[in-house]
């Protein structure tokens, strides 16, 4: 391996960039590929794949063996709503291997002491969000129910594409809320992204349980997300 | 944070952090896995000139022999294809408890 592909490789991943590398196992000449790379052929279409599924192993193409190391980013959730739910889910999703920050602007709400040891961020999301933006390896859970903190970050992940996107309120709620995030020019096919409510259901019926029917709404939008050709 | 994102535990990182202290090193990486193997494609073990490692292939099965293959690599230069699987279906001494079968290919960093 190049010892300047090394230090690409590793920059990369600590910008949440999803890279794949290269080896040619035939003679051990390798090199670093950036979604969106242009690759051609049959290599390119294997790169391509290997991108979407997230999956690393040998392909063959023009006659050669090469293996392809997938390098995703690590998923991560944030939490808009530094509320009891945001409590229980915090712990909950690190338990399950997730990095998990939680941005709530009211400092009522957003203290150390309801939050000991999670990333917490006492802000507007609007600022929060400019400085450690969203991304596709990103769930994005919305739960202060207050227009003035969610709409921001849901319109937010719509655009970026976040893997998951999920709002809790009632469908009542969530009516308005698609009537907002309309007038704010994202289409009904993009709001329907939006788990509303938001989790699985499973009939959860205390904050906690909430945060068990949201982290396996999340669980599943990772690990089930479409491939292209599965008609999604 | 988990295994990839933290640097401590992270073989890359690990990797690039002995690079930068002068340490030869070879980089051992599961290209290949049939049936239960403990450690899925992908997956580094970072070697080092005086038999330092860190990260894995396998849950340990295999690491004595992969190192010892390192060591080889380091010297040479010549990136090798290993393969284990239970013992007695192949030539290695070694095998995966497991019953799976994997392909190692180590390679020098450098």
């Amino acid at each position: 391996m190049d010892p300047y592909l090394l230090r690409k490789l590793n920059r990369e991943r600590a910008a949440r960039r999803a890279v794949i590398h290269l080896t040619d196992l035939g003679d051990g000449r390798d090199r670093v590929i950036r979604e969106g790379d242009p690759v051609a052929g049959d290599l390119g279409a294997a790169v391509a794949a290997a991108f979407r599924s997230g999956r690393s192993g040998i392909v063959a193409a023009e006659g050669r063996e090469f293996f392809l190391n997938v390098h995703l980013p690590p998923a991560r959730i944030v939490v808009i709503g530094a509320v009891h739910i945001s409590q229980a889910l915090a712990v909950m999703a690190r338990t399950a291997g997730f990095d998990v920050t939680v941005i709530d602007p009211r400092t009522a709400f957003a203290t150390e002491e309801r939050f000991a040891g999670v990333d917490l961020v006492a802000d507007w999301p609007e600022d929060v969000l400019k400085a450690r933006p969203l991304d596709a390896y990103t769930a994005l859970v919305a739960v202060t129910h207050d227009p003035k903190i969610d709409d921001f970050p849901l319109s937010a992940a719509l655009k970026t594409g976040c893997f998951y996107i999920g709002a809790l309120g009632s469908r009542k709620t969530h009516a308005r809320r698609v009537e907002r995030l309309t007038a704010l020019g994202h289409g009904a096919d993009e709001i329907a992204r939006i788990s509303a409510p938001i989790g699985l259901d499973i009939g959860a019926a205390n904050p906690a349980e909430i945060a068990v029917a949201i982290l396996a709404d999340i669980v599943r939008a990772l690990r089930r997300r479409p491939l292209a050709g599965d008609g999604a | 944070m988990d295994e990839a994102t933290d640097d401590r535990l992270d073989p890359l990182a690990v990797a690039e952090r002995w690079m930068d202290e002068g340490r030869t090193l070879a980089l051992a990486t599961v290209v290949e896995t049939w049936g239960s193997a403990p450690r899925p494609a992908g997956s580094h073990l970072v070697i080092d000139g005086d038999g330092n490692f860190h990260g894995s292939v396998s849950g340990g099965c295999v690491e004595g022999a992969v190192i010892g293959e390192a060591m080889e690599v380091i010297g040479d230069g010549e990136p090798r294809m290993l393969e284990f699987g239970v013992a007695d279906e192949t030539a290695w001494r070694v095998g995966l408890s497991c019953g799976g079968r994997i392909r190692v290919y180590v390679e020098r960093i450098g």
